[in-house]
This record gives structure tokens, C-alpha cells and sequence, in this order.
């Protein structure tokens, strides 16, 4: 019952705020109702046992409404429902147009995050990915930058394309199970000849690397996170591309193990190079927005990377990482939003000093940007080092190459870091005030949350296993 | 039996109704109920319940599956009829007879889904095309009208011409109209290699169906035929018309998949590829929403030719969720379209901030026929996938139906795009009261079928 009111509570409050029009009480029922189903995934991970919901959804093509929480499912379910409250207090002083309309896509966007990492059925899962999808297109469509529609459907067309090759690869592993299941046990013990299981590979990673997005199905992303509306944005990057991740360690290794450890040369290969060539790019990058969208594609390549390893260590260190990601790229999107909201330019070229007019904002971007490297005693340390541990247990070379990327996010993080607190105040900046109320208050929880995490693991580690 | 005959009775009587009432108003509250008693006598044929019990030599049976399926499409008219009755009466002086003529098809499609013979399959295509061919030029003032009508005639009538030589070559190679007889001789396993006389018949029955259904490369006709002919016609052709070809099509071929072997398979791939995409392709550069949907219907024929391949059990069910889900949606579209002024894109700009509802029910039909899950439209695309994977093999062209599928996503949403991000003022009537409560209620069902499914299909099942 506790996992039904995960999706049920933002359901509910998402169909119901399209009947609101007072911005005020619309942005008060979301706060409310956010942090409601935040409560319950904190008493969801307190509890220690895989909790199972399964009810009858359509028999004549054995498909069942089946959720399970177990470890991974509730570690993401709790990035999700901690996200978003923190994103609704830091974007609560944001005035949108249609705010009802706004705040009602957003929750309908949470209930199909939660379904994806509860599905326990594959069609419901294909129907979450899209449940989860069709009110960000509208939400970025609405409410984004200048370029919005052609970037937002770019977004849209790419994803649906990974889905629909998704969606046939799953019917075509639903007609080898033995009795003819979409339920997630059925899939993990069909057993497939090698020929299938690459099919199966093929069609379901596509799908999947377009989502998270690795290298070179990545091209929607940098665009995308630039154009959509900053809560958006924060949604995106810190819950919805760890879909793809989420997806490939419940849905793609353990239905074709085979095909996987096959290929898992090549996804290495292509994740490494997207680690370096997005590191690279960040380091060029003038604007915060897609600075910080090329990071998030370096973290996300070492992520995929590790779990292709075949390494129990690094696959929990992905789990870990997924979570740590999510709080830590949540934390550097609000510090740019902020700017973004008070200056007017997200140009680090036009920023500067802003350590003089706004320290507590500036103490604060530099803990976020030290997580960001993955530093020791920061939340992402434990995780990063699982993975280069996994990474390299399977072959020292590609390590040594990822290991590069280290250097390099601790470039464009210091760099980003530089000119935006440090150095002379710019015309823009002159008038700079600190961060205060909600937003701050957001900030030192997340920052509380990294340090937290990063001195204390073992919480986290202890819940994945 | 009951359709066919009540479909001509009550034909004839609105006809003649046009005589004793003036007020056109009153001839759509008529047609109205002659569509409800059509409904119910053909629901009531299936518990046995028979206005009249004819010998039919065997020429006509009436399975559940087609009875089903015929009631489909008379609820389909029926929602039709109530959401654009207004438009039928605008049209032009005639309303009677279109009324009239409208149930002629149906009686028409009610012979084409209970037909066992061949000369049967040929008697109701001709019933349902002719009146079609005088409801395109409805619109007399109107040169594109006419035009169309005349075009769909001449090509109709040589696609007739095709079908009944083919008729000719299978009769003269089995000296029989009799379905059973003519497709699966009793006792051959489909090994045997069929006379060239009967694979002629067949390729040209092949070919006439092909036209009917608007499957490439026989689908020229398609976009001018639907751009030219009054929207109202426009909806009902491409929906309900199409539906019932295809389930002729089915029909006759359902038995005989085996006699031609592999090149059967052959040969329906290739058309079912070359309809997808002379349908998506071209849809993508239109600049008119009407004739886009023209296109997208030949598109959506590409997706329904994937149950003919098939050929199974899951592909029946399909083919009837996909009549369903198609016909809601396109009806509820055009239905929305035939309100505003101006067919172009642009003429959609902005029409959400003015006519919020009819916006939103049309996204809700545009995202079902774009197959986007939570709608009718993707159990629909799931069925008609699931029945190809299930018969073996063929995974290309699984991939190849679901790229173009995300092709088709391309146009519809442009529609939304539109409607939504947009800044505009469109003109546009906002229609009657019982009009937006219809148009809110078949969307709600369209969703309602999207997350329960089972509520057709049982029906199908009791």
C-alpha cells in the first residue's frame, strides 16, 4: 500500500491542480504534496524488506499492475521523492504563467519517474517511460527558452524513437517467456538463443543510451537542458536520465546476460569516449547551463561504463552514484538558476567576484563543485571509486583513459568555480545579492546531504546490497 | 441479416422523409434513430433474434466476429452522425439523401462483413462505393469537389473492373464463387503450386482490395479524393469505410495465406512497407491539415496491412481494437478540423488559449493516433505488433512499422505544437453544447480503452 501512495499522492494532487487558479494555493498543494511522498519513501527505505504491490491489470495478455521496491528501485524512489520538494522551495519564488498547469505537468512527471523504478511488469514499465515523458515535452514546450519547440521536439522525437524500438524488444522477449508474462520474474529467467539475445540487446539499448544519454545518441541533450525552464531542467538531469541507467541494470542485464557481457566491450568503449569528449567540451563551454549539461554526460558515461563491468562492487557504486549525482547536479542547477534569475546572463565570461556580494551562495557553490570532482569526504567519492575499481578489474587501459576525465572535471568545475566567485566585479554583477529564504535553505540541506554522505557511506551502501 | 435488410429499409425511408419534413434538423433526429434501431437489430442478431430468416445458399455467414465488427461501425456512424450532423445539414440542399445514401454504405458493409462468396465480396463493394462516389460531389458548387468525385469514380470503377476479372480467373480455375471452396481445397496441406489462372485471379483481388483499403502503390487517389470531397464525407470515408475494406480484406485472404506460399508474405510486406511509407513520408510535407490527414489515414492503412500479414488470432483482435481506436480518433479530429476555418497549420495557431476544450480533445485523438500509450491508439500499434512478432520471424519489419510510427509522430504533433505553443487567433466555431460534451466523452473513452483494453475485447469475447 505504501508504494501505491508514491504514485497515487502526485496523481492525485497533478490531475486535481488543474481545477486551482490561485498561483498561491497551486504552489503551497505541490509543496504539500511533494513532501508528503517524500515522507513515505523515507519510511519506504526505512523499511528494510522488498515490498510488493500486484493487482490485476489485463489477464488475456498477462499483464499485471505490479510494483516492487526493492534496494535499487527505493534508492531512486528516494532521489525522486526528495528531489522535488527541493526543487519546488527553490523555484518558489518564480512567478510562471499557468502556474496550475506548470505544477500539476511536474507532478504527473513524478508519478512516471516512480512507476519506472517500481514497475515490476514490463508493459507497465513502457508505459511509465511514457507516462513520464509526454508532460515534459509539454512543460519544456510551455514554458522554455527561446528555441524550445524545435529543441523540446528534437528531444521528444529521439526518446520516442528509443521507446518504440524499446517497446519491440520487449514484446519480442514477452513471446519467448515460458508463459507468456510481462512480469519482470518471467523476463529475467527467459532464456534466449545468442542471436536473440543481441536483437533483444540491440533494440532495448538503443532505447536506453538515447535516455541517459551515452555517447553518441547524446546530441538532444545539451540543447534540451539550455531551452527547458530551470525546474525542468533539474528534473531532467538529476532524476530522469538515471531512467536509462536504472532501466539497463533491471530490464537489460538480467534478461540477456549473455548478449551483455558481448557487447559490453563496446558500450565501455563508446561510454570512455563520450567521458572524455564531454569533459573536453565542458572545459570550452562559456554558458553555465550547457557546462554543467556536458558534466552531467561525463558523470553519466563513467556510470555506464561501470555497470557494464560484470563487478558486483561497481554496480553498487552506480546505484550509489545515481542517487549522489542526482542531490549534487540538483544543488549546481538551483546555484544557476539563481544567477540566471538575478543577473539576467548565464555567461561566465559576464559573471565575476561574486564571492564579495553573495558568500554564503559562493561557500556553497564550492562544496557542490568539490562533489562535483568527486572529491574525498564529499557524497560522490565512494561511488566514483567503486566504479574506477570495477572499471579497472576489467582492463587497467580504459581506466587509465576514464581516469583522465578526473583531471579534466576538475578543470572546468575550478574554472566554472573561478570566474564565477573570484575576480573583479563586472557591470552585471555589481548589484549581485545573496541567496536567502527557501533557495538557501534548499542549498544547506543539499549540502548537508553531500557531507552527510560523504563521511557516512555506509547507509547507502548497506540499502543497494 | 437484420443489418442489411433494416440498413435498406430505413435508407429508403430517409430518402423519403426529405418529402414530409422541411426542417433539416428534424431529417438528422431521423437518421439519428434509424442508426440506433440499426444498432440494436444487428446487437440483437447476435443473441438470435432474426426480423426475417432467409436462405442465403450459403453465400452470406454471419459469424460473431463480423456481426461484431459491423456493430462497431454502425456505433461508429452513429458518433459520427452526432458530432457533425450540423456540418451534414450545411453541406448543401440535400440532407435527406445523404442520410439516405450514408445508410447505403452501411448496408453495403453489413454484406461485406458476413459475405462467404465472392459474388457477395463484389455486390457489397459496390454498394458501399457508389453512394461514395455521390457523397464526394456532394458539394456541387464546388469545383474540387467535383473534381474528386469524378476522379474517385473513374478509378473506382476500374478497380471494380480489376476485381471482377480476378473474380472471373478464379472462378474459371475452380468453377466456384464459394470462399471455402475457392481458397483452401479440403485434404491439400497449401503445398500444392496453384494453377496460374488462380494465382492471376488472386494478384488482381489483391490488387482491387489494395485500391479499395488505399494501400500503396495503389493509393494515388487517396489525398485528392479526401481533400476534394465536403470534410463531413472526408471523415466518414476515411474511417469507417476504410475499416470495413479492411475487414473484407482479411476476410478473403485469411484462408488462403498458405496457398501462395512465400511470395504472399512477400508480397504483403512490400505493400505494407511501400503504404507506410508513401503514407508517413508525404504527410510530413503537407501544409494543409486536411490533406495531411489524408495521408496519415494511408499511413495508419500501412500499420492495419500488418494484421493481413500476420494472419492470426492476436491479429483479429487487433485489427478490431485498431477499428475502434482509429475510427474514435479520426472522427473526433475531423470533428474538431470541420469547426475551424482554416485547414492550414497556421489556422490552428493559438487555438488552445481560445477553445481550450476543443484543443484538448484533439490532442487527446492526435496523441491516440499517433499511438502514444494511455490511448486507445497504442494498444491498437501494440496489437498489430505483437501479432507479427507472435507469427515468427519478421522483426524487420516490426522496426521498420515502429520508425515510421515515430515518423508519424512528427506531423501529428506539429498539430499540438500549433494548438499549444503557438500565438494566433483562428477562427473558429465553438460548436453546441451537446457537440463539446460528445467530443469531451469520446476522448475520455478513447483514454478509458487506453488503460483498459479489456473492456473491448471482452465485449468481443462476452
Amino acid at each position: 500500500m505504501l508504494v501505491l501512495l508514491l504514485l497515487l499522492i502526485p496523481l492525485i494532487t497533478g490531475l486535481g491542480l488543474f481545477a486551482l487558479k490561485n498561483e498561491q494555493q497551486v504552489k503551497t498543494i505541490s509543496l504539500l504534496s511533494a513532501t508528503a511522498t517524500a515522507i513515505i519513501a523515507l519510511l519506504l527505505v526505512i523499511n528494510k524488506t522488498t515490498i510488493v504491490y500486484d493487482a490485476s491489470w489485463m489477464p488475456s495478455i498477462g499483464a499485471r499492475f505490479a510494483l516492487r521496491a526493492d534496494g535499487m528501485a527505493k534508492i531512486l524512489c528516494l532521489l525522486t521523492a526528495i528531489a522535488y520538494p527541493l526543487i519546488f522551495a527553490a523555484v518558489h519564488a518564480r512567478q510562471y504563467k499557468n502556474s496550475y498547469a506548470f505544477y500539476g505537468l511536474m507532478l504527473l512527471t513524478q508519478v512516471g519517474l516512480t512507476g519506472v523504478f517500481l514497475a515490476a511488469d514490463a508493459l507497465l514499465f513502457y508505459f511509465f517511460w511514457e507516462l513520464a515523458l509526454i508532460p515534459v515535452y509539454f512543460l519544456c514546450s510551455i514554458w522554455g527558452g527561446e528555441k524550445r519547440i524545435a529543441v523540446t521536439f528534437k528531444f521528444f522525437i529521439y526518446t520516442f524513437v528509443g521507446s518504440i524500438l524499446m517497446l519491440t524488444g520487449l514484446l519480442y522477449v514477452y513471446f519467448h517467456t515460458a508463459d507468456q508474462s510481462f512480469a519482470w520474474e518471467s523476463f529475467k529467467s527467459v532464456s534466449l538463443a545468442g542471436k536473440e539475445q543481441a536483437s533483444v540487446f540491440a533494440l532495448l539499448f538503443i532505447a536506453f543510451a538515447i535516455k541517459m544519454p551515452i555517447f553518441p545518441f547524446h546530441t538532444w541533450q545539451p540543447d534540451a537542458y539550455e531551452q527547458s525552464p530551470t525546474a525542468v531542467t533539474m528534473v531532467l538531469s538529476a532524476i530522469m536520465v538515471k531512467m536509462g541507467i536504472y532501466a539497463v541494470l533491471r530490464w537489460l542485464i538480467p534478461v540477456v546476460p549473455m548478449a551483455s557481457t558481448q557487447h559490453a566491450h563496446l558500450v565501455i568503449i563508446l561510454s570512455v569516449i563520450g567521458m572524455v569528449y564531454a569533459s573536453l567540451i565542458a572545459i570550452k563551454q562559456d554558458d553555465l547551463k550547457r557546462l554543467i549539461a556536458y558534466s552531467s554526460i561525463a558523470h553519466i558515461g563513467l556510470m555506464s561504463a561501470a555497470m557494464f563491468t560484470n563487478n558486483a562492487a561497481a554496480t553498487s557504486g552506480v546505484m550509489i552514484q545515481m542517487f549522489n549525482h542526482g542531490i549534487n547536479v540538483l544543488g549546481l542547477w538551483i546555484i544557476a538558476e539563481v544567477i540566471e534569475q538575478q543577473l539576467g546572463t548565464r555567461k561566465l565570461s559576464e559573471l565575476g567576484g561574486l564571492a564579495q556580494k553573495a558568500p554564503a551562495m559562493a561557500i556553497l557553490l564550492v562544496v557542490l563543485s568539490l562533489a562535483n570532482i568527486a572529491l574525498p569526504l564529499t557524497n560522490a567519492f565512494v561511488g566514483e571509486f567503486l566504479m574506477f575499481n570495477g572499471l579497472f578489474q576489467y582492463n587497467v587501459w580504459v581506466m587509465v583513459i576514464a581516469g583522465t576525465s578526473i583531471i579534466l572535471a576538475a578543470v572546468y568545475t575550478l574554472n566554472m568555480v573561478q570566474k564565477i566567485i573570484y575576480g573583479e566585479l563586472s557591470a552585471i554583477t555589481a548589484n549581485a545579492t545573496d541567496i536567502t529564504g527557501n533557495v538557501r535553505l534548499v542549498l544547506v540541506l543539499i549540502v548537508l546531504m553531500i557531507v552527510v554522505f560523504g563521511i557516512l557511506p555506509q547507509h547507502l551502501i548497506e540499502l543497494v546490497k | 441479416m437484420n443489418a442489411i435488410i433494416f440498413s435498406a429499409v430505413l435508407g429508403v425511408l430517409l430518402m423519403f422523409s426529405g418529402i414530409f419534413f422541411s426542417k433539416k434538423s428534424t431529417i438528422t433526429v431521423i437518421a439519428v434513430v434509424s442508426l440506433l434501431i440499426l444498432f440494436i437489430v444487428n446487437i440483437a442478431e447476435n443473441y438470435g433474434l432474426f426480423a426475417i430468416t432467409v436462405d442465403t445458399k450459403n453465400l452470406l455467414s454471419f459469424s460473431r466476429f463480423g456481426l461484431f465488427f459491423n456493430s462497431i461501425l454502425i456505433a461508429a456512424t452513429l458518433i459520427f452522425v452526432l458530432l457533425s450532423g450540423k456540418e451534414i445539414e450545411n453541406t448543401s440542399v440535400n440532407t435527406a439523401e445523404y442520410y439516405a445514401l450514408i445508410m447505403f454504405v452501411l448496408c453495403g458493409i453489413s454484406i461485406l462483413t458476413a459475405f462467404n462468396g465472392l459474388l457477395m465480396l463484389f455486390l457489397g463493394i459496390e454498394i458501399m462505393s457508389i453512394p461514395l462516389y455521390i457523397l464526394t460531389g456532394a458539394d456541387k458548387r464546388n469545383l474540387k469537389s467535383n473534381e474528386a468525385a469524378l476522379k474517385y469514380f473513374l478509378m473506382g470503377s476500374f478497380s471494380t473492373g480489376i476485381m471482377l476479372m480476378g473474380i472471373a480467373l478464379v472462378y474459371g480455375a475452380t468453377g466456384s464463387f464459394d470462399l471455402v471452396s475457392v481458397m483452401n481445397k479440403p485434404g491439400s496441406a497449401g503445398v500444392e503450386i496453384p494453377s496460374f489462372l488462380k494465382s492471376a485471379g488472386y494478384i488482381l483481388l489483391f490488387a482491387a482490395m489494395c485500391f479499395k483499403v488505399s494501400a500503396a502503390p495503389f493509393h494515388f487517389w487517396t489525398p485528392d479524393v479526401y481533400d476534394g470531397a465536403p470534410s463531413v464525407f472526408t471523415s466518414f470515408m476515411a474511417t469507417i469505410v476504410k475499416a470495413a475494406g479492411f475487414f473484407a480484406f482479411i476476410h478473403l485472404f485469411e484462408s488462403n495465406a498458405a496457398l501462395l506460399g512465400p511470395s504472399w508474405k512477400i508480397l504483403v510486406s512490400f505493400v505494407t512497407v511501400a503504404t507506410l511509407l508513401a503514407g508517413n513520408i508525404t504527410a510530413v510535407f503537407q501544409q494543409s491539415i486536411k490533406r495531411m490527414l489524408a495521408y496519415s489515414s494511408i499511413a495508419q492503412a500501412g500499420f492495419m496491412l500488418l494484421a493481413l500479414f500476420s494472419n492470426n488470432d492476436l491479429a483479429r483482435e487487433g485489427i478490431i481494437l485498431y477499428a475502434v481506436a482509429y475510427c474514435m480518433a479520426t472522427i473526433g479530429f475531423f470533428a474538431v478540423l470541420i469547426k475551424v476555418k482554416d485547414y492550414t497549420f497556421e489556422g490552428f495557431n493559438g487555438l488552445a488559449k481560445k477553445e481550450p476544450l476543443l484543443a484538448f480533445s484533439a490532442t487527446i485523438f492526435l496523441l491516440s493516433l499517433a499511438g502514444i500509450p494511455l490511448t486507445a491508439g497504442f494498444f491498437a500499434k501494440y496489437y498489430m505488433l505483437a501479432s507479427v512478432i507472435k507469427s515468427g520471424g519478421a522483426l524487420w519489419l516490426v522496426i521498420t512499422a515502429v520508425l515510421f510510427a515515430a515518423v508519424s509522430v512528427y506531423y501529428y504533433f506539429k498539430v499540438i505544437q500549433a494548438m499549444y505553443f503557438k500565438e494566433g487567433n483562428p477562427e473558429v466555431n465553438a460548436g453546441s453544447a451537446m457537440y463539446r460534451t460528445l467530443l469531451v466523452l469520446l476522448a475520455a473513452a478513447i483514454v478509458l480503452v487506453g488503460a483498459l483494453p479489456s473492456i473491448v475485447l471482452n465485449w468481443f469475447y462476452f
